[in-house]
């Protein structure tokens, strides 16, 4: 109970929310190379093995009858794969083993950080800021492949009078190149908040007159936190589908 | 030089937690989103299944923001 409050000598309560977010070597203390094997790299590998069991191994079987490991594969499937086709309409669902991907990683990445003792990846801003960009670049390339010098009528607003238009293209090209440091923070955002409040909580539960309320309030929140973990990978993907439509439609 | 040391510390402290009050319109923005998709679903129950999906993409831009906020607090904590 008193792990997290090492601070005594000082008096306060000294405690380290961030500290459960640092990058370490798994072998020894050496320096960290980017080949070095961290906490990130062994999580990031956990959240590939885990779809491999959930989407190769579980529906290996291929029963007409699913098991319940295999209608939770399909059930994601069919979920992320109505989400292409809602919002990105049916030319989108070429890019569809992509989104679900995105989805499928984001989703466990997650889910495997809320995990006592594990690392959270996805509260890395390097880690989405990657995932992000390569949305940002391939949709940014697709969208000039697709439609050529077309794709510049997106930053130019036809529906609104001509005096407003060059004020709207200037914003319009803010907003989208802030798209990925938007699209890639929010993910880290919410995780790495939620993740340190938990912490917070549990730094408080040393006290013992408050201990109980701490503790119920880290039930709450890691409730809380299963469900962003959920959300925000929804959120992640629902967006890269959105800035797919642009890139296939940019005249709306 | 020992007290500028400090009241650049001091002000560090101070600016992330000016920086928290951005949070304040996130709250405000994502309230927003969601009590009027929830009073819009209300009267029109058969087209709150279809709005799901622009529910969260407008809660995902409103809290967006408010991440902005927190991470001026943490740049602030940490980088500067």
């Amino acid at each position: 109970m008193a792990t997290q409050a090492h601070g005594e000598e000082t008096g306060g309560l000294v405690f380290h929310p961030m500290d459960q977010f640092i990058v370490k070597p798994l072998f020894g203390d050496g320096p960290i190379h980017w080949y070095t094997p961290t906490n990130v790299t062994l999580w990031l590998m956990l959240a590939v093995l885990v779809i491999w069991l959930l989407f190769v191994a579980g529906t290996s079987g291929r029963a007409l009858i699913p098991t319940r490991i295999q209608s939770m594969a399909e059930l994601t499937y069919g979920m992320v794969h109505k989400m292409v086709e809602d919002v990105t309409g049916k030319d989108g669902l070429k890019y569809f083993p992509y989104v679900f991907t995105l989805f499928c990683f984001i989703l466990f990445a997650n889910l495997l950080g809320l995990l006592p003792k594990s690392f959270s990846t996805t509260s890395h801003i390097a880690v989405t800021a990657v995932l992000a960009l390569a949305v940002f670049l391939g949709v940014t390339i697709l969208g000039f492949i697709k439609n050529g010098a077309h794709f510049l009528e997106l930053f130019w607003v036809k529906s609104a009078p001509l005096a407003l238009r060059p004020v709207l293209a200037i914003i319009e090209l803010i907003s989208y190149f802030v798209r990925p440091v938007s699209h890639s923070i929010r993910l880290a955002g919410n995780v790495m908040a939620g993740h340190a409040v938990i912490k917070v909580f549990a730094a408080f539960a040393a006290i013992a007159a408050i201990a109980p309320i701490s503790i119920l309030a880290i039930v709450g929140m890691y409730g809380l936190e299963v469900l962003v973990a959920v959300i925000q990978a929804y959120v992640f993907t629902i967006l890269t589908c959105v800035y797919l439509k642009d890139a296939l439609h940019p005249a709306h | 030089m020992e007290n500028v040391a400090t009241y650049a510390e001091l002000g560090k402290y101070l600016g992330a937690g000016l920086a928290c009050i951005g949070m304040a319109g996130a709250a405000m923005g994502v309230g927003n989103v969601a009590g009027n998709y929830l009073s819009g679903a209300l009267r029109n129950p058969s087209a709150a299944a279809s709005q799901t999906a622009t529910l969260f993409i407008g809660m995902a831009f409103a809290e967006a923001l408010g991440i902005f906020s927190f991470l001026v607090a943490l740049l602030l904590l940490f980088a500067a």
